[in-house]
């Protein structure tokens, strides 16, 4: 199973999700530079967190007209798995693949933490090694990671299920319900604030995001 | 004949959307001794120049700018101002 890792300038956490993909899971991985627009070997596309062209305008504004995002929606529209984190969420909300926007935190405050988060739903390929409910922690850092929709959206992701991770206990950047995670409607498109990538390795103390890479493999092997 | 119009785009938070930045600088603001402000809300403000044959393209393609990128529709509105620069007899 191959993943693909898409660069932009300024994202700053390729690097580590490539160590997660080959390292750690020992899956073949190509860092997919923002211009390149030929993904056909491509089975998981990621794209991973970082400033991507500096937040210019808003986050992730400016990233949706790369080159490679056209292969992106390709992929996401063949109904194979695509995998946005942080600045990645907010790049697949400003591309319409994923619904709602991310704003500036409630608080004001950049919040470098970790956090509680529930997997609302496991019968997803992402989250399928997971126990319903589950409760995990996974490191945030982000200052735009507030998720808003109007209610209308918000309803229609509560009746679709697309509501994949809340944060549990404390909302740390006043998204509306609690959002950190969620998915479109054919579940194989996911953007999330917290970062799974810094919670795979022992050595870092945190290992609940290993599980949503685990889930992938499972999720191509059945 | 085509025409290049000065353009000033305003880019605001539609009124359902927190601004948690506003509140913060009307409290500032507040704070200086100002105590009859209220409803700070803060925005983008853009200018640019666009060549077009005629207002109306021209109104059309700054439309379309601000829909594709310069506003995200979920949460913010637009308006902007054109005011015509120079009007160039075509060669």
């Amino acid at each position: 199973m191959k993943f693909g890792i898409v660069v932009f300038p300024g994202s700053n956490c390729d690097r580590d999700m490539a160590y997660v993909t080959q390292e750690i899971l020992r899956q073949p991985t190509r860092l997919i530079w923002h211009q390149q627009t030929n993904l056909a070997d491509i089975d998981v596309l990621i794209i991973p967190g970082g400033f991507s062209y500096g937040d210019y305008l808003r986050c992730g504004a400016l990233a949706r007209f790369s080159p490679v995002m056209e292969a992106v929606q390709a992929h996401a529209a063949q109904g194979k798995l695509v995998l946005g984190v942080c600045n990645g969420f907010q790049i697949l909300t400003e591309s319409g693949l994923l619904p709602g926007t991310l704003i500036r935190n409630q608080g004001l405050h950049f919040v470098c933490d970790r956090v509680a988060v529930r997997v609302e739903r496991n019968d997803l390929p992402w989250t399928r090694e997971y126990l319903p409910q589950e409760v995990i922690t996974l490191p945030i850092a982000h200052g735009e990671g507030c998720y808003y929709a109007d209610s209308a959206t918000l309803a229609s992701l509560a009746v679709n299920r697309q509501i994949v991770l809340r944060y549990h206990g404390s909302n740390p950047n006043g998204s509306l319900e609690a959002i950190a995670g969620i998915c479109n409607l054919r579940g194989n498109v996911l953007g999330m604030m917290p970062h799974p990538e810094r919670a795979a390795d022992q050595v870092l103390g945190l290992t609940d995001g290993l599980k949503l890479f685990q889930g992938i493999l499972l999720g191509v092997a059945a | 004949m085509a025409i290049t119009y000065q353009v000033q785009i305003y880019v605001t938070l539609r009124p359902s959307v927190l601004d948690p930045a506003g509140v913060a600088v009307e409290s500032g603001i507040r704070q200086l001794g100002y105590a009859q402000v209220e409803q700070v809300r803060i925005g983008k403000y853009i200018q640019l120049k666009i060549t077009a044959l005629d207002l109306e393209e021209a109104q059309q393609q700054l439309e379309q700018i601000c829909d594709r990128l310069l506003a995200n529709p979920v949460i913010e509105n637009y308006r902007f101002d054109l005011v015509p620069i120079t009007q160039e007899v075509a060669k």
